[in-house]
């Protein structure tokens, strides 16, 4: 189970794909509005990950080389439909809120990353607890954007009013949302500064002498790769879909 | 001195007298006229909001460079211009933790993250108003005179009505602290082109083909003046933030064009975005988006307009 314990690692912290990898940047800069939609987000992708990493997986040596992106595709297709329809079933205001980014999971550039690096090269269970740790992180990201843009842009965390706000009419005195937070140029913001302070800390961790890995941008870096083909040039670091 | 008659250095050679701190401090006496006209016209939250925006700017300029173990620099005067520019932007009757927020992202995000002063990309003091228009948009454009809560003469304007043209020119109208005399603003402009700060070009070719761009197309707004309308061209041109955009603000040497023919580009495209923001788009005014967008576009102006060295180039 070690090697187990080392993806969920690997996909929260070392590889976080929001904030170390900068993948999925489309959904991470929309929908993070609030942090219920950062939260559902991330849930529903790492459904389809989690799934799709498994099922490739199992598939890995019937699916030929030279057709495995299509076939991937199909995999990851099917499963955001289901994933899709459920969550119109059955959290239809999520769903809402969510819109046209529940369908656009299927070129999200994680899910198909992690397949063509890990997931059809690897065993079952690691594939699967990989799915797992990097769909943790995407959720752990996007809830983390959505929190802090709730709380600057409208004083409230998960729908819950924190900070009461102020009304000028009435001469009630409060807090005052930043409104540019909950709209586009927030989410650029909160992200850079969120990665900033992410960098921070583990440069700090890296002085005191810990050991922080490397990041490489194919699951284990080039060195281990089994993929002589690759030679870098099938996923080099930021690949945005 | 006898030990420094054989230092040792790389060019250039002879200094000028002019620093960065001089050209800052000109411009900051400059637009004392206007200051001294917004106080004396909306009263003392005018003076809080200028000094509130002013302290900031310095003060987290001072705070970072210090953090960052940075040289300071909050003695070239270039954060004072820009939180005095930034409070004159900005409403009397808006509550002063906002300007001082804004001076706050200003000089924080838009001019120290980017490397300091000659790196930023916008204009500091414009990127704060811009940030406080989108997040606080009410309090932004609610605008108190005379304790009337009441249309600015450009509102006025676009919704067909008549202004007052000369008292736009004095600046006894609603608007923001620093953009209602033209008279002061004019001084104040004078004062720089006499001291060879700025020059004509930026503003000129911007004054200009904003005149003539709203001239053709002012036909087709509510007001429905004729063709070359002298008194809606006139205010036009002293409502809103025009004159303080154009000689203040559009002049700004980080980011304006240093190429000559750059900078006429560069206040047509001002002139004409102005215009178009003015006469068709959703806000009554448009100087502060017009030079933002165009100081973005500044870095592909350059390119363009980069003279050919003597013996390159021609025809082959």
């Amino acid at each position: 189970m070690n090697q187990c314990s080392e993806r969920l690692y690997n996909g929260l912290i070392k590889e976080n794909p929001t904030f170390v990898l900068m993948l999925g940047m489309c959904p991470t800069l929309a929908v993070t509005t609030s942090a219920i939609n950062g939260l559902g987000m991330g849930l529903s992708t790492t459904a389809v990950l989690v799934m799709s990493n498994m099922l490739i997986s199992m598939l890995r040596k019937i699916i030929p080389d030279s057709l495995r992106i299509p076939s991937f595709i199909v995999i990851v297709a099917s499963f955001v439909t289901i994933v899709d329809f459920l969550l119109e079933g059955f959290i239809p205001s999520l769903y809402a809120a969510l819109g046209l980014y529940i369908p656009l999971i299927v070129v999200n550039c994680i899910i198909l990353g992690r397949a063509e690096s890990y997931a059809s090269k690897n065993p079952v269970l690691p594939s699967i607890f990989d799915g797992i740790g990097m769909g943790l992180g995407f959720t752990v990201g996007l809830t983390a954007i959505g929190i802090v843009r709730e709380i600057i842009g409208a004083g409230q965390a998960f729908g819950y009013q924190l900070l009461p706000i102020a009304d000028v009419a009435a001469g009630k005195s409060g807090y005052v949302p930043v409104t540019i937070f909950i709209l586009a140029p927030g989410a650029f913001l909160v992200l850079a500064g969120l990665t900033a302070l992410q960098n921070k800390v583990k440069n700090n961790a890296k002085r005191k002498g810990k050991k922080v890995v490397e990041t490489a941008s194919c699951g284990e870096g080039c060195a281990s790769c089994t993929n002589s083909a690759c030679g870098g040039k099938v996923f080099p670091a930021g690949n945005e879909e | 001195m006898s030990e420094n008659k054989f230092k040792l250095s790389s060019s250039p050679h002879i200094r000028d007298k002019v620093t960065s701190g001089n050209i800052m401090l000109m411009v900051t006496i400059a637009l004392l006229p206007a200051s001294a006209f917004g106080v004396w016209n909306f009263g003392l939250p005018a003076l809080i909001m200028l000094i509130s925006t002013t302290v900031t700017a310095v003060l987290t300029e001072y705070i970072y460079e210090k953090l960052m173990h940075k040289k300071v620099t909050i003695n070239d005067y270039s954060a004072v211009v820009t939180g005095l520019l930034l409070g004159l932007n900005m409403p009397a009757s808006a509550p002063w933790w906002m300007g001082a927020l804004g001076s706050v992202f200003g000089i924080l995000i838009v001019k120290q993250l980017f490397g300091g002063l000659g790196q930023n990309f916008m204009n500091p003091a414009l990127g704060a108003r811009c940030f406080l228009l989108i997040s606080f948009t009410g309090p932004m454009t609610r605008f108190v005179y005379d304790g009337v809560t009441g249309p600015t003469p450009l509102a006025t304007l676009k919704e067909g009505g008549m202004v007052d043209s000369m008292d736009m020119l004095i600046g006894t109208i609603p608007g923001t602290i620093g953009e209602t005399s033209v008279i002061a603003l004019i001084i104040g402009a004078i004062f720089l082109i006499m001291m060879g700060i700025i020059d004509l070009k930026i503003p000129g070719t911007y004054i200009v083909s904003f005149v003539i761009f709203v001239g053709i197309f002012g036909q087709f707004t509510a007001a429905k003046p004729g063709f070359f309308d002298l008194q809606y061209i006139t205010a036009h041109l002293c409502g809103g933030g025009l004159m303080l955009g154009a000689w203040f603000m559009a002049t700004d040497y980080v980011t304006s064009p240093i190429t000559k023919k750059g900078q006429y580009v560069y206040g047509i495209l001002l002139g004409i975005l102005t215009g178009l923001f003015r006469l068709f788009g959703g806000s009554a005014e448009g100087v502060s988006y017009a030079i933002i967008i165009s100081n973005l576009l500044v870095p592909l102006i350059e390119r363009v307009t980069l003279p050919k060295p003597f013996g390159k180039g021609g025809e082959k």
